[in-house]
């Protein structure tokens, strides 16, 4: 089973409802832990919360054009095919601009004297550990300036695999985007967390469209209910999407949060409340 | 003419908020600007300023490779090459997903029989809004598409285009959260950014993050916490941090449910309620981003 | 000599763009004539490589140097590699006035990559 928590708008409160369900599974089921991949790669949050003691990692790299002068004929053909303007060839030199580069490898290929190999460009790491709960932890970072998250996000998933049986929670980046729906290709659920606020309402709407195109069930949670109006809710009520949660503003959960508290550490109510809603979830699913 | 953008690097933090409450401030005091929203993933910044849209455009986004099965002899060179799992096939019938290509064109140039063409997709829209505070530009991404980073460089285009035939002072732009590219694609030609945080834990994070990223790109860049009471302790990291790497931190917002109450009413926290903790600090923000780019 | 400098419209009249890479016009010019003509930038709306598309661009037009406000490192590395020569124009006025200070050798010519990041 694998559940990704993503939301549109930023600062929703994903981290924080993808963190308490990984504790709450973990504590419900210490045999299997789940398995944790904060796929937010541009601002990864969710160590700060689970607390990982980090034992593997990873450089990510994707494959960038390396010509060899002595068989290059500056005939162009490489900077023909480039559809990201990252290969140039002026007076009969070959410049590469790796930061645009996406690694199609199509310059490589089309090249008519097979001048070009091809040599990783490192763009961000992965790392990997496990918490005091025993949830397998795993993330990935950007490097400042590199333009893509999505090849980063695609090798964090490949690499921290699940083992058999083992739940997988995706904390996911905010927006709408691609790096969203990496994070929620091959999700089984797709938990949406939201506010009730104009701004909140806006973006679940764009973010419940994103589901649909990528056709996986959702579920929503509304949090810090209390300081807006009820238009979140009444959206959800007329379009059929279950509110699976409603978390309210409380002080108490601003300033834990703050500090890196996840829910069940600040009110021991939630871990029972979040093994709740993956039993809700996990019917959901089967009825598909 | 100048431009400011406003970053965080985490969501949430109140770009939007503060991007409409800069502009009604900047109105006030008769200097004209141009606004434009480059969260176009998610662009909230026309709910709360009450745009008049004069024109709207279609987004032409990334191309999309297309197999005419006409042509196709089902060798499966295009699967091969796809370095983006977009090709797969069911028995002789080879297809390619749209979301998952890139757009590269390599199995174009590899198809033996010409079969593959690619075609430009509609990805979204741009508009050219008026607002009470001036001109808005904003877009919006059709949902799970890619190229967010090139309709973020329109909107910037449009509203920078006019801007400098119009000779206006200013251009603020609304960014998103991150520091990926439609991030970079907001931050370039930026002459100053205001990086809004907030003081958990993971906002200081992020916040050096862009503070980081601000710096890799050359563009100074000044710093605000809003909601600083909430964390008292997370308030005095950032203040910390900022002392030792240098920079100013020309706010400190608390905590004030104006801004919500503003957001429902579809107006500037400053137009809404003036006199409110939170209004009153924005324009202590306000002054000190006039005397740093040295608007007056 | 044929130069270029990047401007904001297609006339003579047109105001300086100080940014390579996303101004909206290219104006080449001959100094000693003064014959001109404007080129749209085919560019200005890419996401990334917008110096380097420019770079090609002009470079195909053979001019032996260009006028801009500031150069970003791509777009530097590749007029670098065409063998054009850069100047940066930091003051206003019109074309004719930045191309008088070009001829009198009043601009700084860049050495450089003025701006650092390299995805615009």
């Amino acid at each position: 089973m694998r559940i990704t928590v993503a939301s549109g708008k930023g600062g929703t409160g994903k981290t924080t409802v993808a963190t308490s369900l990984a504790i709450s599974l973990a504590l419900n089921n210490p045999a299997l832990p789940p398995l944790f991949l904060d796929c937010d790669v541009e601002a990864p949050n969710a160590h700060l919360f689970l607390k990982p003691a980090f034992k593997d990692k990873k450089d990510v790299s994707i494959l960038i054009p390396s010509i060899d002068e002595s068989k290059c004929t500056g005939c162009g053909r490489c900077a023909d095919v480039c559809e990201y303007h990252a290969i140039a060839v002026l007076n009969n030199k070959v410049l590469v601009f790796p930061q645009l580069c996406h690694g199609c490898g199509s310059c490589t290929l089309i090249c008519p004297t097979k001048a070009i190999r091809e040599v990783p460009n490192v763009m961000g790491v992965l790392e990997s550990g496990i918490t005091p709960l025993d949830i397998n932890f795993a993330h990935g970072i950007m490097n400042i300036g590199e333009p893509m998250a999505v090849p980063v996000i695609q090798q964090l998933k490949k690499w921290a695999a699940p083992q058999p049986g083992q739940v997988v929670i995706v904390d996911a980046p905010p927006g709408t985007s691609c790096p969203v729906v990496e994070s929620a290709r091959g999700a089984d659920f797709l938990l949406l967390v939201t506010e009730p606020t104009p701004f909140g309402l806006h973006d679940l709407k764009l973010a419940a469209q994103v589901a649909k195109e990528l056709g996986i069930p959702v579920g929503v949670i509304i949090n810090r209910e209390g300081i807006g109006n009820a238009s979140v809710e009444n959206f959800c009520e007329t379009q059929g999407l279950p509110i699976l949660m409603r978390i309210p503003y409380d002080l108490a959960i601003a300033k834990g949060t703050a500090q890196g508290q996840a829910l069940p550490e600040i009110y021991p109510k939630y871990t029972l409340l979040f093994q709740q809603l993956f039993a809700e979830i996990s019917r959901m699913v089967v009825h598909q | 003419m100048k431009q400011l953008v406003i970053l965080s690097g985490k969501g949430g933090t109140g770009k939007t908020s503060i991007t409409a409450a800069l502009a009604h401030l900047a109105h006030n005091d008769t200097i004209p600007l141009v606004l434009a929203d480059a969260d176009v993933d998610a662009a909230n910044l026309e709910l709360v300023l009450s745009p008049n849209v004069l024109e709207e455009h279609d987004f032409m986004g990334g191309k999309v490779a297309n197999i005419d099965l006409e042509k196709c002899i089902g060798c499966g060179k295009c699967e091969l090459v796809c370095r983006f799992d977009a090709i797969n096939h069911q028995g002789r019938k080879y297809q390619v997903d749209p979301i998952a290509c890139d757009g590269c064109s390599a199995c174009v140039y590899q198809c033996p029989t010409n079969a593959i063409s690619m075609e430009l997709q509609l990805a979204g829209h741009w508009f050219k809004s008026e607002t009470y505070y001036g001109p808005l530009f904003h877009a919006a991404l059709r949902p799970a598409q890619e190229n967010s980073g090139k309709l973020v460089t329109m909107v910037k285009q449009q509203a920078r285009l006019l801007a400098m035939d119009a000779n206006y002072p200013l251009l603020i732009v609304d960014g998103p959260p991150g520091i990926g590219c439609p991030v970079i694609s907001t931050v370039s030609g930026a002459d100053m950014a205001l990086i809004l945080t907030e003081p958990s834990l993971a906002g200081v994070h992020d916040m050096e993050r862009a503070l980081e990223m601000t710096h890799h790109f050359n563009v100074p860049a000044v710093v605000c916490i809003n909601k600083f009471d909430v964390y008292l302790d997370g308030a005095i990291q950032i203040e910390e941090y900022c002392h030792k790497h240098n920079y100013e931190v020309i706010g400190r917002i608390p905590y004030d449910s104006s801004i919500i109450e503003a957001m429902i009413n579809g107006e500037p926290v400053t137009a809404f309620r003036p006199e409110s903790p939170a209004s009153k600090e924005i324009h202590t923000v306000w002054q000190n981003i006039i005397q740093f780019m040295n608007l007056n | 000599m044929k130069i270029v400098l990047t401007v904001s419209s297609s006339s003579i009249d047109a105001e300086f763009d100080p940014r390579f890479g996303r101004c909206a016009y290219f104006l080449v010019m001959d100094t000693e004539t003064m014959k001109w003509e404007a080129f749209q930038n085919p560019g200005i709306n890419a996401s990334g490589g917008a110096g380097t598309q420019a770079a090609q661009f002009i470079a195909q037009k053979k001019v032996a140097a260009v006028i801009s406000g500031d150069f970003g490192p791509n777009a530097s590395a590749a007029l670098n590699a065409a063998g054009i020569l850069m100047y940066r124009n930091k003051d206003s006025g019109s074309i004719q006035d930045i191309v008088k200070r070009f001829n009198a050798g009043e601009l700084e010519k860049v050495d450089v990559p003025s701006a650092s990041g390299s995805h615009h």
